[in-house]
């Protein structure tokens, strides 16, 4: 096993070695730091693009979900109106919060993790931008349309057929510009964010497209319409969001440390087994259900095997970790990476467990799977994303935080929030799922036994609003920051190790 | 180092083998299934749902009542589904061929539909139901669906023979009746065409034992 430890005695080698190890972009010279400048200047538009709607959407998504939230212990709020039924709200909170906010945020960080890692200042950046707005029209049409009541009511994807195609360009849009940038990198050896990225580009047009066709465009007949649904669904968690939180991971992480990862062969293995095992997974969500065994079963064996990437996964990045814990007082990115990091393998351990027949007898059909998919999409992926976008945001505008306190405010307020939405929701859904396993209990005991947990899931939604309105307000002011002559900051933001924006290019 | 070309290939070929494996073999084990005919009685499972309830299946899917009802029985032994009385035996895959989409359902934040046509009958009970569910299930955190209802003055014929029997608290106004909108009748058509329980090969329906 390779590490930055192992002494090599020939220095070439000794260099081949740590550069497979660390980002492509690391290095300090004054020549690295200037060409690194302008990598970001360039992506200053169509990545803030990105950010921007998709934080405007994460609003919106707040919004519905506290909406949805409250409608679910008193379904007398907002009744009168038909187009915020619990139903539809439910769904354009899913649907804002993952095309809208997630799925942006993270088209803009592999837009710039990828022109940082390939050593290339954005290319073709007309393209970029159509895709944002393509994206951005794809999403208002579809929520638009589910609150009208033109959901499909196929789970992750209830956007009408009419919206489905707009997303669709620009999905295989950003392909392309993927595709085209890796091709013309400058840096010919390959970090393993690299491999994450391209993979998450080049897998998600190819499920979006099969689900619109078998699904909204020829429905296929029967329950293959279920296998098309759960192999769709789960793998936008696994091989869209994961790959490119993972990315993240290993970028920001010995990024901010400013050490290289671990091991390089742990995080061959851990890709690789990721890419064979994922992708299989999806029928886990029918366990019970009238498919053949045969699907289901190779689903929860592809399930158990996720272990394989998960501990890999958890085990380069603690290593990598170990010994600097104490920068996570000062660094915002190493802070949200590092308890998303935390997450991915709580969320992973959870998913395993609940797939198993015993589990998913108890947990399947309750609110232990709505816990499950907040610790795996916000706990581990949206904070992975807040963490990036801390570090990303104040080089591609050259301006420091505003705020000090907004960043611990956003800090606290979604930790707490979300740890207090998935540990109760967790143990609420597993208590509820025995109850509804044993005839002798009521339907509607089971019911009123849920309501005070639905109620302090209100609670924990209105930490997490809290938190996102106090980034949103940093974010602005930020930008206002922008446009305003540059002064070179007095006090460094936290302590500012390394957090420091590249002061080389002053304006 | 460059590896580019074997990356790509890898990344397409391992997403290609779960979707020929979940995607592509599925659709041709199952995309064909059709109808069962019962070799004594010539009876066809499933029947083809009637155009009401045809339209009905379009609302539930537009209301989208399956984010809290799922339609899907599990064997017995295995959950409690079967002992609450959700059905006789488990569903297969042929019980759904019939429909447009396919609403399984993932969560029970309200009892299981499959069979609801069979448990509840009554059309009335199902009106009352919807018009809010406080009236038949007191506690149930089901939205109240008024909207799909209208509120009118009774007319000088007297009372419509198709308004909501509706006392206490839930009574309309003096002098107006609740009626259900066409929405509302197709929703309740499909709602007591739910009927998953047809006697099938993989799915034989227990006989009653006779004492």
């Amino acid at each position: 096993m390779i590490k930055q430890s192992q002494t090599l005695s020939n220095p070439t080698q000794r260099a081949q070695t740590l550069r497979a190890l660390l980002p492509g972009d690391a290095g300090v010279d004054v020549g690295n730091r200037a060409a690194l400048s302008e990598i970001d200047a360039s992506c200053r538009v169509p990545v803030l693009f990105f950010f921007l709607s998709g934080l405007a959407w994460l609003l919106a998504g707040t919004v519905l979900a506290l909406v949805a939230s409250i409608k679910l212990h008193t379904p007398g709020f907002l009744a009168g109106w038909e187009w915020l039924t619990f139903a539809n709200v439910r769904t354009a909170h899913l649907n804002t919060v993952i095309y809208g906010f997630a799925s942006q945020i993270s088209v803009g960080v592999t837009i710039w993790l990828m022109c940082r890692l390939c050593r290339i200042p954005l290319v073709a950046p007309g393209l970029v931008t159509v895709a944002n707005l393509f994206y951005n029209i794809g999403v208002t049409v579809g929520v638009g349309g589910i609150l009208i009541g033109d959901s499909t009511a196929i789970e992750w994807l209830e956007m009408p057929r009419y919206a489905t195609p707009i997303l669709f360009i620009s999905y295989a849009l950003i392909a392309v510009w993927t595709i085209v940038t890796f091709r013309l990198r400058a840096e010919r050896h390959l970090y393993v964010s690299q491999w994450y990225l391209l993979a998450a580009v080049l897998w998600f047009p190819w499920l979006y497209g099969t689900a619109q066709v078998m699904l909204l465009i020829e429905p296929v007949r029967g329950v293959v319409q279920a296998a098309v649904n759960w192999w769709f669904a789960h793998n936008v968690l696994g091989l869209w969001f994961t790959p490119i939180g993972l990315a993240s991971i290993y970028y920001f992480i010995p990024k901010v440390i400013g050490r290289p990862i671990h091991s390089y062969y742990l995080s061959v293995l851990g890709f690789w087994s990721l890419a064979l095992f994922y992708n299989w997974n999806g029928m886990h969500h029918l366990v019970g259900g009238p498919l053949p065994s045969w699907m289901i079963t190779v689903s929860i064996v592809a399930s158990v095997m996720m272990l394989i990437p998960v501990i890999t996964v958890a085990i380069n990045h603690h290593f990598t970790m170990l010994g600097h814990f104490g920068k996570l007082k000062h660094s915002p990115t190493l802070r949200f990476m590092v308890f998303g990091a935390v997450s991915y393998t709580l969320a992973s351990l959870q998913g395993v467990a609940s797939a198993l027949r015993s589990v998913s007898e108890v947990t399947h059909f309750t609110h232990h799977t709505i816990a499950h998919a907040h610790l795996g999409m916000y706990a581990f992926f949206s904070m992975v994303m807040f963490g990036a976008m801390y570090y990303i945001l104040p080089r591609i505008t050259q301006r420091e935080w505003p705020s000090n306190s907004l960043i611990s405010l956003h800090f606290w307020g979604v930790a707490l929030g979300i740890v207090l939405y998935v540990v109760p929701m967790s143990i609420m859904g597993f208590i509820q799922g025995t109850m509804l396993n044993d005839a002798a209990v009521r339907f509607l005991d089971v019911v009123q036994f849920t309501l005070p947990w639905l109620k302090l899931r209100t609670l924990a939604g209105l930490l997490l609003a809290a938190g996102h309105v106090a980034f949103v307000i940093n974010v602005g002011w930020l930008l206002v920051r922008m446009f305003e002559p540059y002064r070179k900051p007095v006090v460094r933001i936290l302590t500012g190790e390394a957090e420091t924006v590249a002061a080389a290019k002053q304006p | 180092m460059s590896y580019g070309p074997l990356l790509f290939l890898g990344i397409l070929f391992t997403l290609a083998t779960s979707w020929v494996g979940l995607i592509l073999l599925p659709h041709r084990q199952m995309g064909a299934l059709g109808q069962h005919t019962d070799t004594n009685t010539a009876a066809i499972y499933p029947a083809v749902r009637a155009g009401e309830a045809q339209q009905g299946a379009e609302h539930y899917r537009s209301l989208g009542c399956v984010y809290c009802h799922t339609q899907q029985v599990r064997p017995e032994g295995y959950g409690s589904d079967i002992e609450r009385g959700w059905g006789r035996r488990r569903t297969v895959s042929r019980d759904y061929i019939q429909d447009k989409t396919v609403m399984l359902g993932t969560m029970r934040t309200g009892p299981d539909l499959t069979n609801i046509g069979e448990r509840q009958a009554d059309a009335a009970w199902h009106y009352r139901h919807l018009y809010n569910p406080q009236i038949t299930s007191p506690g149930s955190i089901m939205p109240p669906h008024g909207f799909l209802f209208d509120v009118r003055v009774i007319g000088q014929a007297g009372r419509s023979t198709n308004a909501l029997v509706l006392e206490g608290t839930f009574a309309p106004p003096a002098g107006h009746e609740v009626i259900p909108s066409r929405r509302a009748e197709q929703l309740v058509a499909y709602l007591r065409s739910l009927k998953s329980s047809g006697d099938l090969p993989e799915a034989p329906v227990k006989k009653e034992e006779v004492k």
